[in-house]
């Protein structure tokens, strides 16, 4: 990150960067003036950095890969289908999952912005966010797919969903050959991240053991 | 407008390089918890919309939006609204001066408990339209050429391109007024395109869907062709 000093090579205290001195006096402004509540601040962090993230995701796709009453509910109306689970909330409310299938694979980019469904698969990685992967993923996602290590079939296609509008979109991974009798607990390890935003398959069982 | 993040399409800006799944913290730094907690409280206050700070994050010199960091972006949007919004004097964020002032009183300042309900609880972009319409699954649509200074969120790689109607998602918010504070709806659909239409290219085997709102398409023929 370019402007970002953070190092911890050195035994002695780094003064602060510009970048920390401007965030921090932002912050201590905000308090001074009541625009803001310290307690409100550390629930948000707390909140998206250890309970909101890709295991919620992970969970709903082992789901509809063992249940195909759930799945084809997380078909028509994702938004409820996963609020039904108990994940709802901010930028996940009008959410639609995109299924693979052998033919078509998904993948989901935000080219102008950064949206992502924060209630199924919390904050968006750094890789995401960059103008890289917002610039590729439109116009040479094989590419793309490529440097996450995923080499795809050329007769298979892939679809890019541009997220322009409050639409959320999840990847339904194809489930990995040879995982039928899995339980969902088991088969929830196989969904990376990755996977559910389409850059990569599902995991293999021999990965995971 | 297509400033510097208005990138699909764009070519030269590199490598993706990817850190790890499993090694990729949340956040890369203490600053960076900070603008986030700090961007999503202060939108609590409800002085502004979703697509208001996204403009205020876009209308940045292009070299200096693609040189910052993302939550380097978030931090200018936040400063510019706080300062455009009222909340702050421009000279109480240079830090040369700060008054006593406390909140407006009109503001609900949420504490730790009432941004835990506001996290839970879904909202959405969904609101009424009028008329009905105009465009049926299967029409093929050209987006609109655009040249508008405001914030809009059709992608400048699409526009000119000519793609099919797939889905109507309903009628909802309409980013190019409600980034101007008004409240405006106008229905949106998925429209499937081609790779050969977006970038006259077929050898790779890919398409692109977009959702795009009334107003950025126009009729190039009907379903039934």
């Amino acid at each position: 990150m370019p402007h970002d000093h953070d190092d911890h090579d050195h035994n002695y205290t780094q003064p602060p960067s510009d970048l920390e001195l401007r965030v921090k006096a932002l912050e201590s402004l905000l308090l001074e003036k009541g625009l803001v509540k310290a307690d409100a601040l550390n629930t948000i962090i707390d909140t998206y950095e250890t309970k909101i993230g890709p295991r919620n995701g992970a969970r709903v796709v082992a789901k509809a890969w063992v249940d195909g009453d759930f799945k084809k509910a997380l078909i028509e109306d994702a938004g409820a289908a996963v609020a039904a689970l108990g994940y709802a909330g901010r930028q996940g409310e009008q959410l639609q999952a995109v299924e693979n299938t052998p033919e078509t694979h998904n993948l989901v980019v935000c080219t102008l912005c950064s949206c992502y469904p924060w209630t199924v698969l919390g904050l968006p990685p750094a890789w995401y966010k960059s103008a890289p992967y917002r610039s590729r993923a439109v116009s040479e996602p094989r590419s793309v797919m490529e440097e996450f290590g995923t080499e795809l079939d050329p007769n298979i296609k892939i679809r890019v969903w541009d997220s322009t509008s409050e639409l959320r979109y999840l990847v339904l991974p194809m489930q990995p050959l040879g995982t039928e009798n899995w339980s969902e607990d088991k088969l929830s390890a196989l969904v990376s991240r990755n996977s559910m935003i389409g850059v990569e398959l599902a995991r293999n069982p021999e990965d995971i053991n | 407008m297509n400033g510097g993040h208005d990138l699909g399409g764009r070519q030269g800006l590199g490598s993706i390089a990817p850190e790890a799944e499993d090694l990729e913290p949340v956040f890369h730094s203490e600053w960076e918890r900070r603008v986030f907690a700090l961007t999503l409280a202060t939108g609590m206050l409800g002085k502004w919309n979703i697509d208001e700070s996204r403009s205020a994050r876009e209308r940045q010199h292009p070299a200096v939006y693609l040189q910052n960091s993302y939550y380097e972006n978030w931090l200018e949007g936040l400063e510019k609204l706080l300062v455009e919004k009222g909340l702050l004097a421009a000279d109480e964020l240079l830090y040369k001066e700060v008054s006593v002032a406390g909140a407006a009183p009109e503001l609900r300042i949420p504490d730790a408990e009432a941004v835990l309900k506001i996290l839970q609880s879904s909202g959405s972009s969904t609101i009424e339209c009028e008329a009905a319409p105009l465009f049926n699954i299967g029409d093929r649509v050209k987006v609109r050429k655009q040249y508008s200074s405001g914030h809009s969120r059709a992608p400048s790689y699409a526009q000119g391109a000519i793609g099919k109607v797939i889905r109507h998602n309903g009628c909802h918010l309409y980013p190019d007024k409600v980034s101007q504070g008004r409240t405006i709806g106008e229905h949106l659909y998925t429209v499937l395109f081609t790779n050969q239409s977006l970038w006259g290219k077929t050898e790779e085997n890919a398409e692109v869907c977009i959702d795009l709102w009334q107003p950025y398409l126009s009729i190039a023929a009907k379903e039934s062709g």
